[in-house]
């Protein structure tokens, strides 16, 4: 596997190429595949020095790419692209918070999370911010409406908490997910403030929180002390939702409504602290984490220094080391929570971007891994998309 | 009144040097969005405060206020604060 910035993925016709959108501390890159997947085409920097929290292609339309960008001096914006980034037209609105009367309001300090909305909405996105923030667009992205119902409602403000108990580049809304067969079923996810379920299009939003462990001496039953880091909902089975937790992995097969901790499946001297969590496009029972030390201080990084991904097969019972190619040892880097994503090809690709900005990347499901990338800054996401 | 922009804003400009109307600092900002659609929020949130790393400058004094009286033949200065990682 390679990386080629001068000839061009050859594609028989027809064909769909597999995208990589890689979004980073310092700007976008953009990674076309071959037909196997070997051989890919690097277009980018776009937006250099300019911080990209996320790249969503739509999936709807495989044409409307929305790109969350903030620089270090600069307000918050989202930019928006109908030509693969060619060319970008910024929100006429972005994602804002209602201002206050006294001045003393929260201020979006960036977009953090982009979710396109059910196929049925065919202009809807959903956004999360730093602070907690939901937001809604109905004109693919050029205008965007804050949810007063959970922005500005006291008991989530109370959850939500203040910056200060929030995560160290400041607390987030992530993980909007919209069901795939009623798109007034969302769910949300606040680091910290729990895991959240609306059934009437986020009007009203529900605590979704129990059988989740908090940090040791405090009580889970305290909403804001849970610390969900990334959940992602069973394409194959949206009964399922699968969760990677500041405290664990776990599954929950609604409409139970009682997390299952399966991360003590999982090797002890690993332990089952991360940030990502993919789950296979056609697997229920499959699904990938990698994990992190979190231990002590919470280092952060590759436990021991060696990276690997670990894929259950069964739901989370048994787990299995996935570090073929990968550093054996000295590699003391990471996966940030959007920085992990799945292809929908068969055999599936497994994509990562690592915080020491490289870009690894599996053909068979993880069994073996190739860095396609390196020297690229802090990667924060990682999306796939297939274009024709 | 002429405007000094920093390089951070002239994506929106296309340059150093812009022209906004207006007898106030907000209203100033105000005219210069209208000319520049998405410069203003990109240097002050959604509570009209002026953000962490923009400074704005009136005949070389810094100014904090929105409501700060602006005169036609005043110079705006807009610059961002020295900071980086």
């Amino acid at each position: 596997m390679a990386s080629n910035t001068e000839k061009p993925a050859v594609q028989k016709p027809g064909a769909r190429q597999t995208l990589l959108l890689v979004a980073t501390r310092k700007g976008a890159w953009f990674y076309y595949a071959d037909q196997a997947r070997q051989i890919w085409r690097t277009d980018g920097p776009h937006f250099l020095g300019h911080i990209i929290n996320q790249l969503v292609l739509d999936p709807r339309d495989s044409r409307t790419l929305l790109a969350a960008a903030k620089t270090g001096h600069l307000g918050p914006t989202v930019f928006r692209s109908t030509d693969f980034g060619r060319t970008w037209k910024e929100a006429a609105r972005p994602p804002a918070f209602a201002a206050s009367a006294d001045g003393n309001g929260r201020a979006v300090d960036h977009t953090f999370w982009l979710t396109p909305g059910h196929a049925d909405e065919p202009d809807v996105w959903y956004a999360g911010t730093s602070p907690q923030g939901l937001f809604r667009s109905e004109d693919g992205g050029v205008n965007w409406a804050p949810f007063s119902c959970i922005n500005d409602d006291p008991q989530y403000r109370q959850w939500m908490g203040t910056v200060q108990d929030g995560t160290p580049d400041g607390p987030k809304m992530h993980s909007i997910i919209v069901d795939p067969r009623d798109a007034a079923h969302l769910y949300l996810a606040m680091s910290g403030g729990g895991v959240h379920e609306s059934l009437d299009g986020g009007h009203s939003f529900t605590p979704l929180v129990d059988g989740l462990e908090v940090v040791e001496g405090f009580d889970p039953a305290e909403i804001t002390f849970h610390d969900p880091h990334c959940v992602r909902l069973c394409p194959s089975n949206p009964d399922r939702l699968y969760q990677q937790n500041h405290c664990g992995i776990y599954r929950l097969d609604r409409p139970a409504r009682r997390w299952q901790r399966i991360g003590r499946n999982m090797p002890a001297a690993v332990g089952d602290i991360g940030f990502p969590m993919v789950i296979h496009p056609r697997d229920a029972d499959t699904a990938w984490v990698f994990p992190m030390d979190g231990t002590s201080v919470w280092p952060r990084t590759s436990p021991d220094g060696k990276p690997a991904v670990y894929a259950t097969r069964n739901g989370g019972e048994t787990w299995q080391r996935l570090d073929a190619g990968l550093p054996a040892s000295q590699a003391w880097w990471t996966v940030k929570r959007q920085a992990m994503a799945a292809d929908r090809n068969d055999p599936i690709g497994l994509y990562f971007g690592t915080t020491s900005g490289e870009l690894w990347a599996s053909r068979d499901e993880g069994r073996q891994w190739e860095c396609i990338a390196r020297h690229l800054p802090e990667i924060y996401a990682v999306e796939t998309a297939e274009v024709a | 009144m002429k405007v000094l922009i920093p390089s951070a804003l002239h994506s929106y400009t296309g340059g150093s040097k812009a022209e906004a109307d207006g007898s106030t600092l907000a209203a100033a900002l105000a005219d210069l969005d209208r000319r520049y659609p998405g410069i203003r929020f990109r240097m002050i949130d959604e509570q009209n405060r002026i953000r962490r790393h923009i400074r704005i400058f009136v005949d070389g004094v810094q100014v904090v206020d929105l409501a700060h009286p602006l005169d036609p033949r005043d110079e705006l200065i807009i610059v961002q604060a020295l900071s980086g990682g």
